[in-house]
């Protein structure tokens, strides 16, 4: 009837055994196959690596210039971390005070809303400007305008879905506000957040990428979108390549990161991380 | 223990829910509240919960203790998904204040009351619907309430199980003298549940009877098939479809 303590057979680690899965393998068969045929193709049509590069020049390039491109990679990888974290904490503070009164949602909003409909490209120069004494916090800025609101929309969703019932359970109970945030509005956000967090972790990384393209090449310490201007400029393709698959990296390692974190936190109970068996 | 006099409900757009509404509940006795759908049953709990405000009329507590702990239990088990059972049954007392260690006394009596032990580290979704109710009954067992509504508790549960909860909240009724409202739409449920049984009329929601149903309490399963029984089934069908034909000819 109903097992709790059910669990798969341990012959092997978990890991190792959804390392295997379908889930894993038919991408990962996919993708080489594309690599393969993009190697030919180059191949056969001598195509020259100025206009494409083929994936093993990429790969022998990424390996040749490692220590710039690391370099990069880390300053760019700070910025968009460093704008996840602010759009996170910020995006869940700015959610509870909506949450807490339907004037203040009403008001404040629609100014919300701005930010998400704001062109990054437009803005990134003035903000530059403004703060040019620290490009950093500059290019964070940018990225954090990009990353907020996703999270701050769903996590406003998600505070307000709550069971009426529960609702009503609360009340009679006499339950304060603070006790209605901590034990029923939040646990019942908490999937609507991680779906904004996951989506604001794509975006903090575009945004540090496009803010960094418009600040150009003028800094001192500067990310992986200077490495891909620099590399057109040169006509240096191959590294301009190798800049964003490492780009691409960042960006399917912060969605898997995000992904796992929100499996682990809703594994118990909600309904996208129960597996179903029937 | 508990007196409703007069008592009438309006709503913001005219609706009149109840209209002269007069009730009295006795302590350490079941009433069953029995009526059509929309006949003003929930408006009744919502208002004695202090959920609802009644419009007209007066609600009256006699023993006049200011803070009454009533415990509601929903028509749907309103359990927090993300919390196991424990955790759940727990909520009220953690909400009040009552410290951990005497809260989990009281938690695992009340999940022994409705029978779940084994499962206090089970979440809501991994059970029956059947259970997830019992785990809504100990979370309203759990405060030592001084009255108990129920709102069309079993109303979605399987034949089965519906009988099986009937038959273990009567015991549970009889060894702590719970003093319980419990709202239907089945004449068959009230009947077996209630030492009295209401009911009601729809538009505007009002008693059209009054039936004490005097069989001895609590009652077995063979008391479904009596004579006795069936009489006053009988008997609240015919006020029910009475009041239902006088609306029906007031509509018309």
């Amino acid at each position: 009837m109903i097992s709790p303590a059910l669990k798969p057979p341990k012959t092997q680690p978990q890991w190792v055994q959804s390392l295997f899965s379908p889930d894993v393998l038919a991408p990962v068969i996919v993708g080489l196959l594309i690599l393969i045929a993009w190697e030919l193709g180059v191949r056969l049509t001598h195509t020259p690596p100025y206009l494409l590069p083929g994936p093993m020049l990429i790969l022998q390039t990424l390996v040749k210039d490692w220590p710039q491109l690391f370099s990069s990679w880390l300053i760019t990888l700070k910025i968009a971390f460093t704008a996840l974290g602010c759009a996170t904490v910020s995006g869940l503070l700015v959610a509870i005070l909506f949450s807490q009164s339907k004037w203040i949602e009403r008001s404040f909003f629609p100014y919300a809303v701005l930010l998400q409909t704001t062109p990054i490209v437009a803005v990134a120069p003035l903000i530059i400007i403004w703060l040019k004494n620290n490009t950093f916090a500059a290019l964070v800025v940018c990225a954090w305008i990009v990353a907020f609101f996703p999270i701050v929309s769903n996590t406003v969703l998600g505070l307000n879905s709550t069971d009426p019932s529960l609702v009503n359970l609360f009340k009679l109970n006499r339950a304060n506000r603070w006790q209605t945030l901590r034990y029923l509005r939040l646990p019942a956000g908490l999937p609507y957040f991680l779906a904004g967090l996951r989506i604001s972790g794509g975006l903090a990384l575009i945004g540090a990428v496009v803010a960094e393209f418009v600040a150009g090449t003028g800094g001192t310490q500067s990310g992986l979108a200077y490495q891909i201007l620099m590399a057109g400029y040169n006509l240096q393709i191959p590294r301009m390549f190798a800049a964003l698959v490492l780009i691409t990296i960042s960006g399917i390692g912060i969605f898997a990161a995000l992904s796992a974190l929100s499996h682990a936190l809703l594994k118990n109970w909600h309904a996208s991380a129960v597996r179903h068996e029937n | 223990m508990l007196t409703l006099e007069h008592v009438g409900k309006t709503y913001a757009n005219g609706t009149v829910a109840l209209h002269d509404f007069n009730l009295t509940v006795q302590p350490g006795t079941i009433t069953s509240l029995v009526g059509p759908s929309g006949c003003g049953k929930s408006t009744v709990l919502r208002i004695i919960s202090g959920l609802g405000h009644l419009s007209t009329g007066r609600l009256i507590w006699q023993d006049n203790q200011p803070l009454h702990r009533l415990a509601y239990v929903f028509q749907e088990a309103a359990l927090m998904p993300w919390a196991t059972v424990i955790d759940n049954v727990r909520l009220p007392l953690k909400l009040s204040g009552v410290p951990k260690r005497q809260a989990l006394e009281r938690v695992s009596e009340a999940i022994a009351q409705v029978g779940l032990e084994g499962f206090e580290r089970v979440y809501p979704r991994e059970l029956s619907g059947g259970m997830r109710m019992r785990v809504s009954i100990a979370r309203a067992l759990v405060t030592h309430p001084t009255i108990l509504l129920m709102d069309e508790p079993f109303g979605a549960l399987d034949e089965m199980t519906r009988g099986k909860l009937n038959q273990d909240l009567l015991t549970l009724q009889h060894q702590q003298q719970l003093t319980i409202l419990f709202v239907t739409h089945s004449i068959y449920e009230a009947v077996y549940l209630a030492h009295r049984v209401v009911v009601m009329a729809s538009q505007p929601g009002r008693v059209v009877a009054d039936i004490a149903i005097d069989s001895p309490h609590p009652r077995d399963p063979d008391y479904r098939t009596s004579a006795q029984f069936n009489r006053y089934c009988r008997e609240v069908s015919h006020c029910l479809s009475a009041a239902m034909g006088e609306s029906l000819a007031l509509a018309l």
